[in-house]
């Protein structure tokens, strides 16, 4: 279906191209899918392939047609759903429709038989004097997904379109994708969520426009058979046992799930002893099957190691068991929506607590009102003790807070912005100036002190927002989504500074749509449409939802199967058609 | 490249484009609220006439020459006079902004009016610096109020006949001189300037952020498809927009319309094409709301403002700027649009400003054809 040949793209005034030599052919009737961190070029590649833009060198033929120079001819094939789906949000469902059938010339009777076909299979047919803006992330995918397939293409590029949609309808777009692809559609999905590439026929797996991977995922990760294992009934205190074994030569990489530690041994090692990690008596190592992230870790050269030179430099804080953060009937009001509705929970010192749940779930208004940054409709929420209603500054004081997409100032350099987040929370004089001094040498900041933001990738602007959010050694740390759109590598090394810094007494708040992440957590509480539908430790959640058929359920099996066993989940009810936490 | 028009596409687009302006609440306040409110502005608001002026008069002499004298004052419209009977207490008034210039009756004023020869009498006019427009205003008003003092005075002591010649001023195509009615359809101008250049300047950008350029440059739509639906419903609209503004000009705020209609539409189509060109043109190059907002703002509204010769006479401006209004295309417009409301159809005027409101647009038009890509790049 497409043929890529060694294409190349680079972009005028950047100094990396974007894409390098990248040959691989696609086949009708199957997903291929397009798996990689932000900047990996995943966007570039199907804009290419949509003839919107033009190769720098090599060639792509989509069935032996060039997309610039036969574009009219490739454009009646092609249905593109861009990222943000490419609706216009002032137009109902309908006119949407009628918009992009008139521009493909779909007309008279085979206009209404798609039409009913379309609005059939993705289930708005109820919806179709609804704005298009005033639907669900969900049912905005779908949308975008019928517009793309009106002109019947043979070839769907699909530009993320798991982003900003909760996981069931995740799971309902992977369905109606599959039935497609059942038909003949050759189909590209690009999606940051690694997991997601094991659904994939086959995968192009990116990073930094180099192509690491091309072939079927099962491949890649049968690679590593017999090196993934996790190490149960451990007994001790699971973040030592990991940070121990991150630190050993034989391990690879490793994560947390739940009370468990899993691990990725390095090829040809010895098995090592589950002891030796300080992991109790009882601690034993049970063969786990191989995921794709564990292939892409190793094919990014393995993780980062587990020790934190950050929390080595911490200033260590007495655990006394106390909560230190505490909302009771919390609430937000956008107008008649209730961005946050009645929440409460506590969280004690020294403990990682997650918000789990979908864009636009609540979780940053929620995180917000924690921080002192919005003001509540109705309910308290209180910091060590303070009350963030009256004396919202000198709660800000004892926190640090990282914000989504890392509020950097992008047109200040590296030092300029540590001297500034460093200068308001109180610095000054020789302290500040060591504190920055350090910061640069934990994170390597060395050659990057005269850069302005805006140019670091963005794994080195993740490390400096986390230095700027820290380096007033705050006793609670605030992260609002702190690793969307980062690699996997880069993950890790900052879940091992989290972990470094809870082991010193520093209490996380952390918000993520990362099903995964969610199990670093001590406590989770899942976010859905504003409320708390269910509260616990990973396991508790996972356990909630175990059966026979599925014994060992994941994070995000958990969260689906909550959702949808609650009293009612109208699925009719529209998000709001503004984002109400921006 | 498919490089016909198709009418099925382009209408499709079209009906797109009108929908998302009927229910986007911010064009119309733009394209229908705007300009009414700003008619009102200019009409009212903004008067260049000075109607009367605050003067004050010292009375030192109380003689009935010179209470005579000050009558001749006191029955003006375009005056509100304050009389004291001292300097010090009129400087007092002057310093309070309670009038804005004062004339000086002396002591001595009936004895030298009575005098027959000799040294010309000296008045003695004081008028505020501070505001240039009204001080020479009140000078040139007591001047004139004086000399026709004098003629009346000899007129009745029958010494002198009033002088052979006398000046009959004539204000001709707005015989009453009011500013109105030339500011009014100046403003038009501005009105038509903004509603083109900022609309048309967010449409582009808009689609370009919420991301819906890249699913209609995937689909087969072709570039001037593209670019006449961004046209045409915003020339329907700015022209709906322009008869408003005439409609409430004539009927509401009594400007006397003396063109045709037609030629209105006509020249207005030309205009309001240039306006909208160039909206497209920051638009399309641009791609982001705000920025193409703030260029259109320096772009086409102050240029109209300030150098369409609407408020500032262009003959008064340094020769370097009065070459640069020639590329103005509001300039030319409001020519344009003074010359019908006042003069009527005068053909060399209006032929003149429609051969480079049609350039203008030519050139923004097609330089957003230009500009335009079938691509990202």
């Amino acid at each position: 279906m497409v043929c890529l040949e060694s294409v190349q793209k680079h972009f005028k005034g950047s100094a990396k191209p974007a894409l390098t030599g990248f040959s691989a052919d696609i086949f009708p009737g199957a997903i291929t899918g397009l798996v990689g961190p932000d900047g990996a070029g995943k966007t570039t590649l199907i804009r290419l392939m949509a003839g919107l833009l033009t190769p720098s060198a090599g060639s792509i033929r989509i069935q032996g047609l060039d997309p610039i120079a036969d574009a009219s001819t490739l454009r009646g094939m092609i249905g593109y759903m861009p990222q943000k789906f490419g609706l216009y949000e002032d137009l109902t469902v309908l006119e949407n429709l009628q918009l992009h059938a008139d521009l493909r010339g779909l007309l008279g009777e085979q206009r209404s038989h798609t039409f009913n076909r379309l609005l059939e299979f993705t289930d708005l047919a109820r919806f179709t004097s609804r704005f298009a803006g005033k639907l669900s992330g969900g049912m905005k995918q779908k949308l975008g997904l019928a517009c793309a397939l009106l002109g019947q293409p043979r070839l769907l590029l699909l530009d993320e379109p798991g982003v900003g949609v909760d996981p069931i309808s995740r799971r309902e777009l992977w369905k109606m994708v599959n039935a497609l692809a059942d038909q003949g559609i050759a189909v590209i999905w690009s999606t940051a969520y690694l997991d997601e590439a094991e659904l994939c026929q086959q995968v192009l797996l990116m990073n930094e426009g180099q192509l690491l991977f091309y072939g079927r995922p099962a491949e890649l990760t049968s690679r590593l058979q017999d090196r993934a294992f996790q190490i149960r009934n451990i007994s001790g205190n699971r973040r030592k046992v990991l940070a121990l074994a991150l630190c050993r030569p034989d391990v690879m990489d490793g994560v947390i799930q739940g009370h468990n530690v899993r691990l990725l041994l390095r090829p040809h090692v010895a098995l090592p002893d589950p002891r030796e990690f300080n992991a109790g008596a009882n601690a034993e190592l049970v063969p786990v099957a191989p995921r794709f992230e564990d292939a892409f870790i190793e094919a990014l050269g393995g993780g980062p190691g587990g020790y934190s030179e950050l929390a080595h430099r911490l200033q260590p804080i007495i655990d006394d068991n106390d909560t230190v953060v505490e909302a009771v009937g919390l609430t937000k009001l956008f107008g008649d929506f209730a961005a946050t509705d009645h929440v409460n929970f506590a969280v004690k010192r020294g403990e990682i607590f997650g918000l789990l749940g979908p864009n636009g779930a609540g979780k940053s208004t929620t995180f917000r009102m924690l921080c002192g940054l919005l003001k509540p409709t109705s309910g308290n929420a209180h910091v060590l003790g303070i009350d963030l209603k009256s004396s919202a500054s000198l709660a800000r004081q004892q926190l640090g807070y990282m914000a989504q997409k890392f509020s950097l100032y992008g047109n200040l350099t590296v030092k300029q912005n540590l001297m500034f987040f460093s200068g308001i929370y109180g610095l000054k004089g020789r302290q500040q100036q060591a504190m920055v001094d350090s910061m640069t040498e934990v994170f390597n900041f060395q050659a990057l002190l005269a850069r302005k933001t805006d140019t670091l990738p963005l794994g080195f602007k993740q490390r400096l927002a986390l230095a700027c959010a820290v380096m007033h050694g705050p006793a609670i740390l605030f992260l609002d989504e702190p690793t969307s759109g980062v690699d996997p590598v880069t993950r890790r090394e900052f879940w091992t500074h989290i972990n470094g810094m809870v082991e010193k007494g520093v209490t996380v708040i952390v918000t993520t749509h990362f099903m995964d992440e969610a199990e670093y957590c001590d406590r989770i509480a899942l976010v859905f449409r504003g409320q708390i539908i269910a509260a616990g430790t990973p396991d508790q959640l996972k356990a909630q939802v175990a059966t026979t058929a599925n014994p060992d359920p994941t994070m995000e099996d958990a969260f689906i199967t909550l959702v949808q066993s609650q009293p009612n989940p109208d699925l009719s009810n529209p998000a709001p058609a503004h984002k109400a936490t921006s | 490249m498919n490089r016909t028009i198709s009418l099925r596409r382009l209408r499709a687009l079209c009906h797109k484009e009108t929908l998302q302006i009927i229910r986007d609440p911010s064009s119309n306040i733009i394209a229908f609220v705007l300009p009414v409110l700003l008619l009102f502005i200019f009409g009212y608001g903004i008067n260049l006439d000075s109607t009367a002026v605050r003067i004050g008069v010292v009375l030192e002499d109380t003689s009935p020459e010179a209470r005579h004298f000050a009558d001749n004052l006191y029955g003006s419209p375009y005056l509100d006079v304050t009389t004291q009977l001292t300097r010090s207490a009129m400087e007092e008034a002057m310093i309070a902004e309670q009038v804005r210039g004062f004339i000086v009756i002396p002591v001595d004023f009936s004895t030298k009016l009575k005098r027959a020869a000799g040294p010309a009498t000296p008045l003695l006019v004081v008028t505020d610096g501070s505001a240039p427009n009204t001080a020479s205003f009140v000078q040139n008003y007591l001047r004139g109020a004086w000399h026709e003092g004098l003629l009346q005075r000899a007129d009745e002591q029958g010494k002198a006949a009033a002088p052979n010649i006398t000046l009959e001023p004539r204000f001709w195509f707005n015989a009453s001189a009011e500013s109105r009615n030339y500011l009014i359809p100046g403003s038009i101008t501005i009105i038509i300037t903004v509603i083109g250049t900022l609309l048309t300047s967010l449409v582009v950008a808009r689609e370009w952020e919420r991301g819906t350029m890249e699913a209609l440059l995937a689909s087969p739509v072709t570039r001037t498809e593209l670019l006449l639906s961004k046209l045409l419903p915003y020339y329907v609209l700015g022209i709906i927009s322009l008869f408003l503004c005439v409609a409430v000009a004539v009927f509401i705020l009594d400007i006397p319309f003396r063109g045709s209609l037609l030629v209105l539409w006509g020249i207005g189509s030309l205009f309001l094409a240039s306006c909208l060109g160039m909206g497209l043109l920051l638009s399309t190059s641009l791609r982001n709301q705000f920025n193409a907002a703030q260029a259109a703002l320096n772009a086409a509204f102050l240029p109209a403002l300030m150098l369409s010769g609407f408020i500032y006479e262009i003959r008064s401006m340094p020769t370097a700027v009065q070459a640069f209004t020639y590329l103005v295309p509001a300039r030319y417009f409001v020519t344009a649009m003074q010359t019908i409301f006042q003069a009527g159809n005068v053909w060399p005027v209006l032929l003149n400003s429609s051969l480079f409101l049609l350039m203008s647009s030519v050139f923004f038009i097609g330089m957003t054809a230009l500009k335009t890509r079938r691509g990202l790049e």
